[in-house]
């Protein structure tokens, strides 16, 4: 039986598809495949739902108007009224979460954010993207940032801690959405295992099959919420990252 | 002791990571429940804290995972 793990490793899909470039090898893989499919969706999906805007929108027009209605709240909420002019940016980024966990769902897809190298790609731009807004709004006031309100001598404690929290985010950040994907379908495929291994073994055993089945049933309906919880936890994250850089510790 | 077994030994023991998650996870809902039913008006805007509360405490235990399976397969 294949290891659960196996879902995860990467093949080239293309033969003699291996180009050189200076030292390194370009190769198209799964993993590029169902990231070109995730964006090509996405992309097209909210084209075509805006394509004709009606004032009363049609099924689809309106789950893309929840869609940008619910980031919209959230910078507001999360960031205030300034924070807007990263809305392309959040929205952006909770869109491609989003899909790239949905159809890791489907069966015997690839699930691009289980992949530690895109979800700390994605970090770090989050997290560059708030030290050069916090340096281009506050210039070196943004310092500030890493000097909390508090006695002086309390400060040479204080203001490592701050320093290592901040530097921690984009780890923090990445292996939360990483680790989540990873073991929910690592959880999903061992379940599986258990129904073939039950469904093979013959007798009472197979009749007793139909329980993980069931269960598997139950853990796809939890991995949907997560799915959707970890998109969500990501851009609400970036947008709290991106408040303090624009208000450092006053709240908007 | 074998490295492959004491390798399987340390990936065992990162999960007691669950203990901690298991725990912050119940005190977040726990503690979500007692304030919703002392104020019902109040619940609903606090889903999204709640939510954010419960992904950070998962993660931590997934830390554990990660982990494991870097013991593992490394």
């Amino acid at each position: 039986m294949q290891s659960p793990m196996e879902q995860f490793s990467i093949r080239p899909l293309l033969e003699n598809g291996v180009h050189h470039f200076h030292k390194h090898d370009f190769i198209f893989t799964n993993q590029s495949l169902w990231m070109c499919i995730v964006v090509g969706v996405s992309a097209l999906f909210l084209t075509l739902a805006a394509a004709r805007p009606r004032l009363v929108p049609s099924r689809m027009q309106s789950v893309a108007e929840l869609t940008y209605e619910f980031v919209a709240n959230m910078i507001r909420q999360a960031a205030g009224e300034d924070g807007m002019i990263f809305f392309p940016f959040v929205f952006t980024i909770f869109v491609f979460v989003l899909f790239s966990n949905f159809f890791g769902l489907i069966p015997g897809s690839f699930t691009v954010t289980s992949q530690i190298a895109v979800t700390f790609a994605l970090a770090c731009l989050v997290i560059v993207t708030v030290i050069i807004t916090g340096f281009v709004k506050h210039g070196l006031g943004f310092l500030k940032l890493f000097v909390p309100h508090a006695p002086i001598y309390l400060l040479f404690l204080l203001v490592p801690i701050e320093l290592i929290s901040f530097f921690t985010r984009p780890i923090s950040l990445s292996v939360r959405l990483f680790a989540n994907m990873l073991a929910g379908h690592t959880m999903l495929k061992v379940f599986a295992s258990f129904v073939i291994a039950l469904g093979a073994a013959g007798g009472i055993f197979t009749a007793i099959s139909i329980a993980p089945m069931l269960l598997i049933v139950a853990i796809t309906a939890l991995e949907l919420l997560v799915a959707f919880l970890q998109a969500y936890v990501f851009a609400i994250l970036t947008c709290i990252y991106l408040n303090e850089a624009l208000h450092l510790h006053d709240s908007h | 002791m074998d490295v492959t077994a004491a390798k399987q030994i340390g990936a065992g023991l990162a999960c007691i990571a669950l203990v901690g998650a298991g725990m912050g996870i119940g005190n977040v809902f726990g503690s979500y429940l007692t304030g919703a039913l002392r104020n019902p008006g109040a619940a609903a805007s606090q889903t999204t804290n709640l939510l954010l509360g419960f992904a950070l405490c998962e993660a931590t235990g997934l830390f554990g995972l990660v982990i494991a399976l870097i013991i593992l397969f490394t």
